[in-house]
């Protein structure tokens, strides 16, 4: 099931004029805090009402200015996990799950909530209080809650920030399980690449109210220019296959042929990864480099060097695995003639790949 | 004290029988509007929002006899209201039913502050999660708002019946000092201190009427912490 949004509002000096659609999967809102990314979602769900424009989700209208259509949020068939996760301080893990699917007509029910609650592995809360959780608990239930009211389209707005990073380890994979196996779509609220490098289907950059780029994660997010966060956020996504476990605790992925170690990563063999890699920490050499401690090497040729305005320089290299970034100094690309064209060896240290910037997918 | 108790009057107990009476009832009909009030005046914004606050305080600020004159003026067998509910046998000067607005109206901006205050504790975030979950307004009240603000709820109706159970002013404007009908214990209390010998009985009502005091904030208080025992944060 796909989704169209195409509104405007304003908001006091805040001017939101925002039009995309998104296919099945996962779409990320990625900006910068005021970029008009929570005001979008809230829009979808009906917290806040465009001036004009109209929200489509599968066939179902939700709002048009035009038909004067504005669906009550309780009939948007939504699921919305908040930051702040927001349960029901006063109602129990089990009766906060079922809160949505106890108000759902008997045909509308999910199949088989328990198993939900089985796979958020939630089986041993249910008695619990909101109180005695731990935070990445109150996301699982909240994630759980929402699921739970059969939603037709799922809006996260930044369900892993505020949490540390152990939690968000553990809140990541659900999000890959969703946009996976569940047949609906999710609309993503995020200002973290590593989030949106794991997750996206589909990126959408915001930026003052406006989107400024759409894609897949691979080229915006590789793209300096529309990275929010700034140049030293920009990274290549690379596609990999488990290939097998080492016994010192590497973890030997294939990415097109080029083999490249990462710390351990629990993942069956065969198992389809992708995996971010930043920008700033790749190192370049023009002759394969030999005795060093660094343990994946990718050749490749040099596709595009881009400067700033600092001492900096963003160099695209095209390896048999696919694009990769590199940010070095423009002293650097001076020293080694780099040059479209040019062979050329990238250098990353597995130690750099942190387990947050590996999912599946 | 088995002397004091055994001394008891019937006029006595008629006193403390009909204040607990006229108190029970003037909380527990003044709730649902005190609950109303309370949200209106915690979650909206309307012309005429100041205007409805001050009605609810004016029986706070207004000297009490006043409140008891105006009822009888408009409750009275002449009165705007007094005039249809006589003839229908709903009349209610100088009846307990009476005694129980009197005690209720004064009771009531007591109650509205302490709901109003809780209700504008609970977070409006929890009431649109509600919402995006599928849960209609009035839904949302009853299993959201309204259980979240229940500590303001007991405190407010606490701090009513007390009220009620010590209101003088009003009830004796109001109402008059009827034994048996409209004789509350503040009312009986000083009809005793008005008798020579009446001290006694004067002194029992006294005591009765700090015990009640006592168990209604007893009574509070266990509720109160049997909430925060089933996680409702107090």
């Amino acid at each position: 099931m796909s989704f169209e949004i195409d509104i405007a509002l304003r908001q006091g000096a805040f001017q939101l004029e925002a039009a995309f659609s998104a296919p099945q999967g996962l779409t990320a809102l990625f900006g910068r805090s005021g970029s008009g990314k929570t005001t979008i979602v809230n829009a979808v769900a009906g917290l806040i009402r465009p001036e004009r424009g109209h929200i489509r989700v599968g066939d179902r209208i939700l709002y048009d200015a035009s038909r004067g259509v504005a669906l009550a949020t309780r009939r948007r068939r939504i699921g919305y996990i908040f930051q702040d996760a927001r349960l029901f301080p006063h109602l129990s893990v089990r009766r906060n799950l079922y809160y949505g699917y106890r108000l759902l007509p008997l045909r509308r029910r999910p199949a088989e909530p328990a198993h939900i609650v089985d796979i958020l592995g939630l089986g041993a809360l249910l008695d619990r209080f909101p109180a005695q959780l731990s935070g990445g608990e109150k996301q699982r239930v909240a994630i759980g809650r929402a699921l739970l009211a059969a939603p037709e389209l799922l809006l996260a707005d930044e369900p892993l920030t505020g949490l540390d990073t152990p939690r968000k380890l553990e809140i990541l994979p659900y999000f890959e399980r969703i946009r996976d196996e569940l047949k609906i779509p999710v609309l993503y609220v995020s200002h973290s690449s590593a989030e949106v490098a794991r997750l996206a289907t589909t990126v959408v950059v915001l930026d003052g109210g406006r989107v400024v780029q759409i894609g897949p994660p691979r080229d915006v997010l590789s793209d300096p220019s529309v990275v929010p966060t700034g140049v030293r956020n920009v990274g290549s996504i690379l596609h990999a296959r488990m290939v097998r476990h080492h016994a010192d605790g590497l973890s030997e992925l294939d990415a097109a042929g080029i083999p490249i170690l990462v710390p351990r990563v629990t993942a069956a063999s065969g198992a389809s990864l992708r995996l971010r890699i930043s920008a700033h920490e790749v190192i370049l050499a023009d002759r394969y480099p030999e005795g060093m401690s660094a343990l994946n090497i990718l050749p490749g040729t040099v596709a595009a060097i881009r400067s700033g305005e600092g001492p900096g320089a963003l160099v695209t290299l095209d390896t048999q695995a696919g694009p990769l970034l590199a940010r070095v100094t423009q002293r650097s690309v001076a020293a080694l003639q780099l040059a479209p064209g040019r062979q050329a060896f990238a250098i990353v240290k597995s130690v750099a790949i942190a387990p947050e910037d590996i999912g599946s997918g | 004290m088995a002397n004091m108790l055994t001394s008891f009057g019937p006029e006595e107990w008629n006193a403390v029988r009909l204040s607990v009476k006229v108190a029970l009832w003037a909380t527990l009909v003044s709730l649902p509007f005190g609950v109303a009030t309370a949200y209106v005046l915690a979650r909206f914004r309307f012309p005429g929002k100041q205007l409805l606050n001050g009605l609810v305080h004016l029986p706070l600020i207004m000297p009490p006899v006043v409140t008891g004159y105006l009822l009888l003026l408009g409750f009275g067998p002449t009165g705007p209201f007094g005039r249809v509910l006589e003839p229908l046998g709903m009349g209610v000067a100088f009846r307990w039913t009476g005694a129980s607005l009197a005690a209720g109206i004064m009771g009531f901006p007591l109650m509205v502050r302490s709901l109003r205050l809780s209700f504008e504790l609970v977070d409006p975030g929890l009431e649109r999660a509600a919402a995006t979950l599928g849960a209609s307004a009035p839904w949302i009240f009853l299993t959201v708002t309204l259980p979240l603000a229940f500590p303001g709820l007991i405190a407010g109706a606490i701090l009513a019946f007390a009220k009620a159970m010590g209101e003088f002013g009003a009830t004796i404007t109001f109402v008059a000092n009827i034994p048996g009908e409209t004789q509350t214990l503040p009312s009986a209390i000083y009809a005793f201190l008005q008798v020579p010998g009446g001290e006694g009985a004067a002194i029992r009502l006294v005591v009765v009427s700090i015990l009640i005091s006592f168990l209604a904030l007893l009574l509070s208080e266990l509720l109160g912490r049997r909430l925060r025992k089933t996680g409702t944060p107090s």
